[in-house]
């Protein structure tokens, strides 16, 4: 009975892996395919790569999309960690359920509803103030924060509630206003929390489609309007060669940070067992 | 149990009839909803008094303790420290400092930084804060840690490190929250003189959490004994011992023989009470403010009593058994006899001699006996 | 100060800049707006509510506001393609038309009813699948071995962030006639026709499952490891069997998981645009197609408005109840 279990466990992760990854692969295989048809092998070349780098239209909105996804990561990372400290840390205030369910509203909000509404706002904001004048970067920027920063409260609020409150007050003890508290304290311990959420916001900025779709301005197309405008049509190679180096950056950068954890992990153990060694 | 060292009879503030209390809790209630963690508690307590705050668990020690750092605010009552009502003051500008019980250490600083953190709060100049740090690294031996991170320490190191931090401000007022629950118990005691001693060298008025009765009595100058909420007995170390106020403290300090009885003669100088559990009455030699016929206890403690082979001469403090359990304890051993009445009492007796041959066994009939000074009365 | 004249110019200089320094910490900009913020009542922790509850009231709330206003009023052939909702009637009176057409055409027309119920149906069915697989890898995750656990879950994640675009891209070309499932089969000489599985309700549900499946695995993983498993053994110490067990400890313990991950899947594939529209047929009804098709391609600002309106009032059950559950996990945030 307990080797059979086993077995049973391997064949559904080899299973359940396969599923997810091979798609992935096959991306990845199809664009060092000569062949036009993508799907039918004709012999490996790279020709795809050079094409994919000569194509302004995708390069301009690639570069349009990070820097969206850069300032909409940050302002995401500002509004989520000031959401997350006042939920985690405020106890009861006034519109606190308010407050609580818009920030985890839009984790499940269909993504047509938040732009079309997104839309519709911007437009009526338009004629009443003037303001935003058309829509563009400004309008992607805004719709993205209000969506983002749901996924960095819930980042930084379940890593408060986590964090051992008496730190603060014993910042506050020895004599640190609560501004002070949040700066020397808070902030730096929650630190890689915040860095997991800016990477969340950014990465999903960089992959919206549907929100963008509703409140980009005409000359502000994103890389996956771009790119839905082309698969639309079908499939087509430099498409595959983008995914691959999209995928490879990707897992070049879970490596990094692979590495760079499992050392901070050994240091750690190192440390703990010095102290113990030496306890006295 | 030995009483506290401290307690020598010269550093009595409290009884001094003039004397201003440095911290006055004047019926402070906190309630957290509908539940009263802290009840009209009223309590002063004097400069450079090492005061213990001892209870059971979850009976309002670290509530109170955190209504004097301003980390709470009573429901009901107020707090005054230096003459001065705490009532809004925020604990960033309160004169107090505090130890927390997991220490908080902060962990992205170095040992120095820690130490030092508060010390920038107040904008102290830097070459002083620089002196002061190593100055008190050195008083709590930890000079060559300095550069070290939190994690990098021994459980006992980082309580120094907590120590330090809190210490280093030169507070008035210093409160502890089980300072040493952490520790295993060797490196407790150890650290429980340290503590004493430091305190001692500062001058600094000590506020101390704990619900181990053995550290309350060897720390403090005076005990707070605290149940659900409520201040029950306030005294020294030996007062709190000897002289408990109600079952609930006899029980909680030590451990006692409750004989329980009905008060049959009530004189100014003595009292008799009538236990049916022993074999004569109980007779002390003070008096007490029951009316007569009232149910009490007569508690007697396990030290105070002499078990005997013969029976002993007065008819009155004794009582006859079997014993039915040793327990061989190095310095003295506790004996359980069983009395003819059915009522099991605990007996403890120091192991004077080496080698006793006719020391007392299993299934001895024995006789207990104790002085009329011994007892105590409480009611329920 | 003025007194000393005597004084050399160096020192008076250093004396003015000291002044000035002094003028300037006491009126330094943030002093000045600390002071005034704090006069009229606000203090940080006002500001830290303040300044995300105003971004979601204007970005959020308000907007739905208008969509509900909007969907009330009646197309035009204009910029923008609707009417004012309320009208000024001489100086103070307002005058406010309904106009519920657009709700009744919703009801009226078929084509908005069945794309509601293919909609759901689609989710259900992609949630159930999403389970069935999700649910064993969670599983096998939560109790491999600690060192292992944390590459595992990396793993599962790892898709997450490389384009959700792309990756429903990747099966245009497994799925199509001519693409790597057909050709492998025609290899085989399994088949000898290509099955079309391209531009169907299957190829939806594929899209939908392999879309979805890491915020299946997620809450069913941390619900998993979190569980104690002495209960287990208590289980099978007091005669169950490994499967009886399972069935009647871990499956029950797990329900907030799957509950959990059922719902972060099933609400947002019930509006799915992209996967219905890249791997689904011309005729494949769901109504983040028709909302988008309504707003894009027929310009009827009003109706989509109206099917979005209705697409919400179907989700408002499941939403609410996820955010009880997720508000439960976060430990409700009260700590004081
Ligand atoms: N923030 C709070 N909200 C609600 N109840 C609380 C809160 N803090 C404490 N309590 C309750 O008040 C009571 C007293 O708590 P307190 O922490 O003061 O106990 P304690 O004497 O320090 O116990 P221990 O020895 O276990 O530390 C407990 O029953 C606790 O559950
Ligand atoms: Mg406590």
């Amino acid at each position: 009975m307990s080797r059979k279990v086993p077995l049973f466990r391997l064949s559904v992760l080899v299973f359940g892996f396969a599923f997810l990854y091979v798609p992935i692969l096959s991306l990845i295989v199809y664009s060092f395919n000569k062949s036009r048809l993508v799907t039918v092998w004709a012999g490996f070349s790279t020709e795809w790569y050079g094409r994919l780098f000569e194509n302004q239209q995708i390069l301009g909105a690639a570069w349009l999309s990070l820097k969206i996804a850069a300032i909409n990561a940050t302002g995401a990372v500002i509004l989520g960690t000031l959401a997350g400290l006042a939920l985690a840390r405020f106890g009861q205030f006034r519109g606190r359920t308010i407050l609580s369910s818009m920030t985890t509203a839009p984790l499940v909000m269909p993504e047509v509803i938040t732009g079309l509404s997104l839309l519709l706002l911007f437009v009526a904001m338009e004629q009443i103030i003037g303001w935003p004048a058309g829509r563009g970067v400004t309008t992607i920027t805004i719709a993205h924060m209000t969506f983002t920063m749901a996924y960095v409260t819930v980042i930084v609020q379940s890593r408060l509630a986590t964090m051992d409150d008496s730190l603060e007050e014993a910042a506050m003890d020895l004599g640190a206003r609560p501004a002070k508290v949040f700066f020397l304290i808070t902030l730096p311990i929650i630190a890689p929390a915040l860095l997991s959420g800016w990477l969340l916001a950014f990465t999903i900025s960089l992959d919206d489609l549907v929100i963008a779709s509703f409140v980009a301005g005409p000359g502000s197309s994103t890389l996956p309007m771009v790119i839905f405008s082309k698969v639309r049509l079908g499939v087509s190679p430099d498409i595959n060669a983008l995914a691959s180096i999209m995928v490879l950056l990707v897992a070049i950068g879970v490596v990094i940070a692979g590495i760079l954890m499992s050392r901070q992990e050994k240091t750690r153990q190192r440390d703990m067992q010095m102290a113990i060694a030496e306890n006295q | 149990m030995a009483s506290g060292a401290r307690n020598d009879g010269r550093f009595e503030p409290w009884k001094a009839p003039g004397a201003e209390p440095y911290i006055r809790i004047d019926r402070v209630t906190k309630k957290f909803g509908d539940f009263m963690a802290v009840n009209d508690v009223s309590l002063k307590i004097y400069k450079k008094e090492l005061f213990c705050l001892l209870g059971g668990s979850g009976c309002g020690k670290t509530t109170l303790l955190r209504m004097l750092a301003g980390f709470e605010e009573p429901t009901a009552g107020k707090i005054f420290i230096d003459g001065v009502d705490m009532a809004g003051i925020p604990p960033y500008e309160r004169p107090v400092n505090m130890m927390f019980q997991s220490y908080a250490l902060f962990p992205h600083m170095t040992v120095e930084q820690n130490v030092a953190f508060g010390l920038h709060q107040d904008k102290v100049p830097k070459s002083e804060i620089r002196q002061r740090v190593t100055e008190m690294l050195d008083m709590v031996k930890l000079g060559q840690f300095g550069k070290r991170k939190p994690h990098q320490l021994s459980g006992g190191q980082r309580q120094r490190v907590a120590l330090a931090r809190a210490l280093v401000k030169r507070p008035k007022l210093l409160l502890l929250d089980e300072p040493l629950g952490a520790l295993d118990k060797k490196l407790r005691e150890h650290t429980q003189f340290e503590l004493v001693n430091l305190q001692e060298q500062l001058g600094v008025t000590f506020v101390v959490v704990t619900h181990d009765q053995e550290e309350a009595m060897t720390l403090s100058t005076r005990i707070g004994v605290m149940n659900a909420g409520e201040i029950v007995q306030v005294g020294t170390p030996s007062e709190i011992y000897e002289y408990p106020n109600s079952k609930f403290v006899a029980e909680f300090i030590g451990s006692v023989n409750m004989f329980e009885g009905r008060l049959i003669e009530d004189e100014p100088g003595h009292v008799r009470i009538h236990c049916p559990d022993l074999d004569g009455n109980v007779y002390v030699d003070h008096g007490v403010s029951s009316p007569p016929g009232a149910v009490v206890f007569a508690a007697v403690r396990p030290e105070k009593i002499v078990l005997s082979r013969d029976k002993p001469a007065s008819a009155d403090n004794m009582a006859h058994g079997i014993v039915k359990e040793i327990a061989y304890m190095g310095d003295m051993s506790t004996y359980l006899v069983r009395l003819d009445s059915g009522k099991m009492a605990r007996v403890t007796q120091p192991n004077t001699w080496r080698h006793a041959d006719d020391r007392i066994t299993w299934e001895e009939p024995v006789y207990l006996n104790w002085h009329p000074s011994s007892p105590v009365v409480v009611s329920e | 100060m003025t007194g000393r004249a005597e004084s050399p110019t160096s020192q008076r200089l250093s004396t003015g800049v000291q002044l000035i320094l002094r003028v300037l910490h006491h009126f330094a900009p943030h002093r000045w707006t600390h002071a005034r913020l704090l006069k009229w009542g606000v203090t940080g922790r006002t500001l830290v509510i303040a300044v995300p509850y105003l971004w979601l009231l204007l970005f959020f709330l308000v907007p739905f506001i208008i969509v509900l206003k909007i969907a009330f009023s009646e197309t035009q052939i204009a910029m923008p393609p609707y009417q004012p909702l309320v009208h000024w009637v001489g100086d103070k009176a307002v005058n406010l038309t309904l106009n519920f057409g657009n709700f009744l055409f919703l009801l009226e027309d078929n084509l908005y009813w069945k794309a509601f119920l293919n909609s759901l149906k689609v989710a259900g069915i992609s949630t159930f699948f999403c389970l069935l697989i999700g649910y064993p890898m969670a599983y096998a995750i939560a109790r491999a071995d600690s060192t292992k656990r944390n590459v595992l879950l990396m793993m599962v994640i790892l898709p997450f962030w490389t384009s959700f675009l792309l990756r429903v891209y990747a099966w245009i070309g497994i799925l199509k006639n001519n693409g790597l499932i057909n050709n492998f089969l025609l290899w085989t000489g399994v088949i000898d026709q290509p099955i079309v599985m391209l531009q169907t309700d299957f190829a939806i549900y594929v899209g939908i499952v392999y879309s979805y499946l890491p915020f299946m695995i997620l809450p069913l993983y941390s619900n998993l490891e979190k569980m104690d498993l002495t209960l287990l053994e208590a289980a099978q110490d007091l005669g169950c069997g490994p499967f009886k067990a399972f069935m009647k400890i871990t499956l029950p313990l797990s329900m907030p998981g799957i509950l959990a991950g059922s719902m972060l899947v099933f609400i947002p594939a019930v509006g799915e645009f992209v996967i219905p529209t890249l791997l689904g047929g011309p005729e494949s009804l769901m109504i983040g197609k028709v909302l988008w098709t309504e707003f894009f391609n027929n310009r009827d600002w009003p109706v989509a408005s109206a099917v979005a309106i209705a697409l919400l009032i179907f989700l408002v059950v499941p939403i609410v109840y996820f955010q009880r559950v997720q508000a439960r996990e976060t430990g409700g945030g009260v700590h004081r």
